[in-house]
């Protein structure tokens, strides 16, 4: 028991448990959630870096009309790479890692639920992300864009292995992104400090409650529809199949079933962080804690009723137009109130514009273009024109880049110290803001008068009597400045790392949990689990949190509360560290590669699978403690 | 601020050219309801855009703080709600824009014609349907509708997804393989309007154009009349050596000539290509220049497209591109 | 004691990072140029491939060097060999030969290859066409066309799975698909005694 130790004492006990120690192995068995969300984050950084420089290669490919740089099936392997890679390599798992991270914290507990099954989920993305990668670079990667619309991607007309490897590293992503969510929802629900009731939860952790709850209902539809997809290429199933009774609609509906809600999968999280920053920016507490908690709930509801939308040109009946028209249209309502709660928050308080609220303006400003853009789209009529032109590249960038993005720059500005023990550049910052801002918006606005003079999506080059050429070299031009403002970003984070300024807990004198522990956070998290009674504890109590005291230093060990009210109802051990989710994700990783193959694979490579999972849950003889 | 210079920055675009594949270029009954629609939701949306801006310039920029802490909160509360009210209300308006669109489109007189387009791997078929077969006939890449007369579309695919887009005269719409599509095109003005297929179908995606003719009742029925009969019948020597290459080649295998023993069915209907404005769905200009061109190294101008390189010698590419040409 | 697991625990990712970007580079050096689809075959190699030689029976031979020297694309490649598949229903194969289970003309799914079963020896039939009513392709179909084709007839009717297929098309198809289940274990009829050596099923 911690009772009687004094802090010295206690932080020594609490170390040696929690403490990843040094070495290959270990850093291989660990199952601390700071170490894993890291190695998340980075990697999600690298594919980032990897996914523009695609968006470079199209850039320079369509600078110009008829360009010969990249030939026709290298552009749609590079389109379909970017797509890929930033929605399921850069844009899910870089929002489940800053959850994976802050949660934890935010809520003030010692580790994640599940902590080894987090473990798991990062190893099998990157594994997922290797899949897709090596492949490019041994010229099989897919080659029929993001969205994989049979029957282009389906046995008939996807020939070779390009499809499966799509298709397979779709699965990859959906087992990491699923095993996160549950940990997120576990982990809210369950583990927060106590005193910390539904309504005393930081928005950033709503946010992410409600990423992770879309996460469990959106990814089984694309597992099913990457699923069917294999099974139609490899085993001759015929779901896709209209000559045999499948029908080529069905995967459009199975895929944006997902699809759809996987931009609000994006965004809420991002939401929640330009709540988080503008709060402790303006110096007070958010404005409109419960409807923006409605909002982003709506929202989540809301993304499961529009995915049609997608498919307005497929020839759909009227009746079923008219309802996705009105309830597209409808999402822009929780939309709104998130923008006005923020604009009411600065209006009410006084905004310092460091940089993470930089770039959160610069979300405010551009989001909302997208958002309109969206309610344009949202339109059937409006949408047969436009549908599959420039006009939707420039609306879902402003969305993706300018309503996500730009709050996770700044998000990292804001917890980069909390990471690292260190400040990044203010000046580099600026400069960052400045380029990326600039150079986004000269970049992808242009696009939209594009789409509407007539240039459609996916097209590896363009002819020289079309109106389009100076527009394109144009937009190739500014791409560079967006470029820059990356590389800028990129030598801030690096510098920092090595050199930044030492940060201490708090630089921001924010008011939530996770900045009321050192920077970087110990293994352990919290000396002693906090006990909270209010929404921003560390504005009401700035010297001292009250805390709790009775936990088992020799094991692992945080508190089980209860959902609504947080009460603390049992002391629950945390699983040590352990080698065999790393073996598990290896074999699970030899199981989903073979069965591209065939279909033995499924069947020789379950047995290994087996193996590691009993490893991994083999019972240690220790008994639980259940007081 | 940026959308209304962008808006001017279009209107000045679009007057620049005629003819182009273009929304803002409605010259049909549907484009031009769409145009309507289009405009009119940019400039509302513009609108909010700006007074979204405004106000998150002047909370920045707000430098004194007098009211009372209670107040100013109660204050943000009725800004924040009627903005929600104000959002629900712009929301609605687009909505019911939207559906009076939609009705106004369905809204089109019975057509008078019934041409079915099916969509392949990289260009379009064109089949006049006639009560009397005999009448029927097909053509490729090029439309010719009778102008201010409703023309339905009937869409199908042969293979994958494509989708069936002229901007200045109608909205798109997919053709998909194991289903059927309808579409209906009026031409308000005589033009020559291009579209392009805008649903990802593979390698040659971007170069997958037609153009739809919109001319007199007159001039249609004259055109038609002429793609009923069959090829032209060689006249020069050149040219009869060209049609006994195109017999004795591999061309006969894949393409159809009418009134010859040319009856390929894989490749595009060649009884008239003379006639046509461009080859190779919209890549070339129709000259015997490009003509020979095209047929000599199909795959370097149109990477992976269907047609194979056949090896000829320089003069019996000339040949054949005379031959090609004169089927008028 | 925080500074020390700063070090420690950032050591990690950054290596994972050059680790991982390393594997891709390193791939990518060496993969960026392998195995490119071929749309178009340059002339000189397409006459080259057509030096077909053949045993004096006119059964089985030899491919041309220059097959060798572009590594076999037409049995190897699923590009090729899907676009021969699209060249069987173009060209009318099915007319005589069915599904690969025959008709007016023989069998290409039960083992037994009149012909031999080499890839020269289906090219040349194509090509040249045969006695009892196999036409010649030679003025119907390209040099690449042929042997794209042959590679696909040559898979349609091999005893084992291979990696590189074609698979079912979306058509009505009454027998499974080419990268599945071989043809043998559905069409094993009893062969017919051959009358020259290089006549049988493959080896």
């Amino acid at each position: 028991m911690d009772d009687g130790l004094d802090d010295a004492e206690l932080e020594r006990h609490l170390l040696q448990r929690w403490e990843t120690p040094h070495g290959v192995w270990n850093a291989l068995a660990t199952v601390d959630h700071k170490i894993i969300a890291r190695r998340y984050l980075v990697t999600a950084f690298v594919f980032l870096i990897l996914g523009g420089l695609l968006a470079v290669a199209m850039r320079i490919q369509l600078a110009q009309p008829e360009a010969r740089i990249l030939d026709p099936d290298r552009y749609n392997q590079i389109f379909t790479m970017h797509g890929s890679t930033m929605m399921f390599l850069f844009a899910v798992p870089v929002m489940e890692a800053m959850a994976i991270y802050l949660v934890p914290l935010m809520v003030g507990t010692r580790n994640i639920a599940f902590p080894r099954l987090n473990a798991y989920s990062y190893w099998i993305i990157l594994v997922g992300g290797l899949l897709l990668w090596i492949s490019f670079a041994l010229d099989a990667a897919p080659d029929v864009g993001w969205f994989a619309y049979v029957p282009l991607s389906g046995p008939e007309y996807g020939s070779g292995k390009r499809a499966d490897i799509w298709a397979q590293m779709i699965t990859f992503t959906e087992l990491s992104a699923l095993a996160v969510a549950v940990e997120i929802v576990v982990t809210v629900f369950k583990q927060r400090a106590p005193g910390m009731s539904l309504d005393r939860i930081p928005l950033l952790v709503w946010s992410m409650l409600v990423m992770a709850f879309i996460v469990i209902m959106a990814m089984p539809a694309i597992m099913f529809a990457s699923s069917t997809l294999i099974l139609d290429r490899l085993v001759e199933t015929q779901f896709y199949n209209p000559a045999a009774g499948g029908d080529v609609l069905l995967w459009q509906h199975v895929f944006w079933f997902f699809g759809h809600p996987e931009v609000y999968i994006i965004f809420l999280p991002a939401a929640g962080m330009a709540s988080t920053i503008v709060a402790t920016f303006s110096r007070r507490t958010i404005f409109g804690y419960l409807p923006l908690v409605m909002a982003f709930i709506a929202t989540g509801v809301l993304a499961f009723g529009l995915w049609v939308h997608h498919m307005f040109v497929v020839g759909l009946p009227r009746l079923g137009e008219g309802f996705f028209t009105a309830s597209s249209m409808a999402i822009a309502v929780p939309a709104g109130i998130q923008i006005f709660c923020w604009l009411a928050t600065l209006w009410l308080g006084r905004p310092v514009f460091a940089t993470p609220l930089l770039f959160v303006i610069g979300f405010i400003v551009t989001f909302v273009i997208g958002g309109l853009t969206g309610v344009m789209v949202a339109s059937v009529p409006f949408d047969t024109q436009v549908h599959d032109t420039y006009f939707v590249v420039a609306h879902f960038h402003y969305v993706l880049v300018g309503g996500a993005v730009f709050p996770l720059l700044g998000a990292i500005y804001y917890w980069f110290p909390k990471m690292t023990g260190r400040m990044m550049s203010e000046r580099l910052g600026r400069w960052a803001f400045g380029l990326i801002f600039l150079g986004f918006n000269l970049t992808f606005f242009p696009m939209h008068i594009l789409g509407l003079l007539g240039m459609p999506r996916r097209v590896y080059t363009y002819q020289p009597e079309l109106p389009w050429a100076g527009l394109n070299l144009f937009i190739s031009l500014s791409a560079l400045l967006l470029v820059s403002g990356f590389v800028v970003f990129f030598i801030d984070v690096l510098r920092a790392w090595r050199s930044g300024e030492p940060a201490g807990p708090n630089p921001w004198k924010a008011g939530t949990l996770e900045w009321a522990t050192s920077s970087p956070p110990p293994a352990y998290n919290f000396r002693r689990i906090p006990v909270v009674d209010a929404c921003n504890p560390l504005w009401v109590h700035p010297d001292e949190l009250a805390v709790t005291t009775g936990l088992r230093v020799d094991r692992r060990e945080l508190i089980a509360s209860s959902v609504v009210e947080a009460l603390p109802q049992a002391r629950e051990s945390s699983p040590r560290d352990s080698i065999w989710p790393f073996w598990a994700a290896i074999a699970t990783s030899i199981m989903l590669i073979g069965s591209i193959f065939t279909p033995w694979a499924v069947v020789w490579g379950s047995i290994p699978i087996a193996v590691t999972l009993i490893g991994w849950f083999w019972p240690k003889g220790t008994a639980e403690d259940t007081s | 601020m940026k959308s209304t210079s962008a808006f001017l920055l279009l209107a000045l675009l679009v007057s620049g050219c005629s003819g182009a594949q273009s929304v803002l270029n409605a010259e049909g009954h549907a484009a031009i309801e769409l145009r309507t629609l289009i405009l009119g939701t940019i400039l509302v949306c513009a609108a909010v855009w700006l007074v979204v801006t405004m106000a998150l310039v002047s909370a920045l920029v707000r430098r004194s703080d007098r009211d009372g802490g209670a107040v100013s909160e109660r204050k943000a509360a009725a800004a924040v709600s009627g903005a929600v009210g104000a959002t629900v209300l712009v929301i609605t308006g687009l909505t019911i824009a939207s559906f009076y669109t939609t009705r106004a489109l369905s809204e089109a007189p019975t057509p008078e014609l019934t041409i079915d387009v099916t969509a392949q791997q990289w260009w379009w078929q064109f089949n006049y349907v006639d009560q009397n077969s005999a009448r029927a006939f097909v053509v490729a890449n090029e439309l010719h509708i009778p102008v201010g007369k409703a023309v339905r579309l009937r869409l199908k695919s042969s293979d994958v997804i494509h989708s069936f887009w002229v901007p200045s005269l109608a909205g798109k719409q997919d053709l998909i393989p194991g289903r059927e599509n309808s579409l209906t095109l009026q031409a308000e003005r005589p033009g020559i309007y291009r579209g392009q297929c805008a649903e990802f179908c593979g390698l040659q995606h971007s170069h997958m154009a037609l153009f739809v003719i919109a001319e007199a009742q007159a001039d249609y029925e004259r055109w038609a009349e002429r793609q009923r009969g069959a090829g032209a019948e060689p006249t020069e020597p050149e040219m009869v050596a060209g049609k006994a290459l195109f017999m004795a080649r591999q061309c006969a295998a894949c393409h159809t000539i009418r009134g010859t023993r040319a009856a390929g069915a894989t490749g595009p209907d060649l009884t008239h290509i003379g006639s046509r404005r461009t080859i190779a769905a919209g890549l070339l200009e129709n000259t015997r220049g490009s003509l020979a061109a095209w047929i000599a190294d199909p795959q370097t101008l149109k990477p992976g497209n269907n047609m194979p390189l056949v090896p000829l010698t320089s003069d019996e590419l000339r040949q054949l591109a005379a031959y090609m040409e004169n089927l008028q | 004691m925080p500074g020390k697991v700063l070090k420690a625990s950032a050591a990690h990712p950054l290596a994972a990072v050059l680790l991982f970007s390393s594997l891709v580079g390193l791939s990518a050096l060496t993969g960026w140029e392998r195995q490119p689809r071929q749309y178009r075959t340059d002339p000189p190699v397409a006459v080259a491939l057509n030096q077909l030689r053949l045993m004096p029976s006119g059964i089985g031979g030899a491919p041309p060097e220059i097959y060798f020297a572009l590594d076999t694309p037409y049995e190897t490649s699923a590009y090729d060999l899907s676009q021969g598949k699209r060249l069987y229903s173009w060209f009318g194969c099915a007319s005589c030969h069915g599904d690969g289970r025959g008709g007016a003309g023989p069998s290409l799914l039960d083992g037994w290859w009149l012909y031999g079963p080499s890839v020269v020896a289906i090219a040349a039939s194509i090509r040249d066409g045969r006695p009892r009513g196999m036409p010649a392709f030679s003025n119907r179909m390209t040099t690449d066309q042929v042997w794209q084709l042959a590679g696909y007839v040559k898979t349609i009717g091999a005893y084992s799975a291979s990696l590189a297929a074609p698979s079912r098309n979306d058509d009505k198809h009454t027998r499974p698909a080419e990268n599945r289940a071989p043809a043998a274990i559905l069409f094993d009829e009893a062969p017919p005694v051959p009358v020259l050596s290089e006549q049988g099923p493959p080896s």
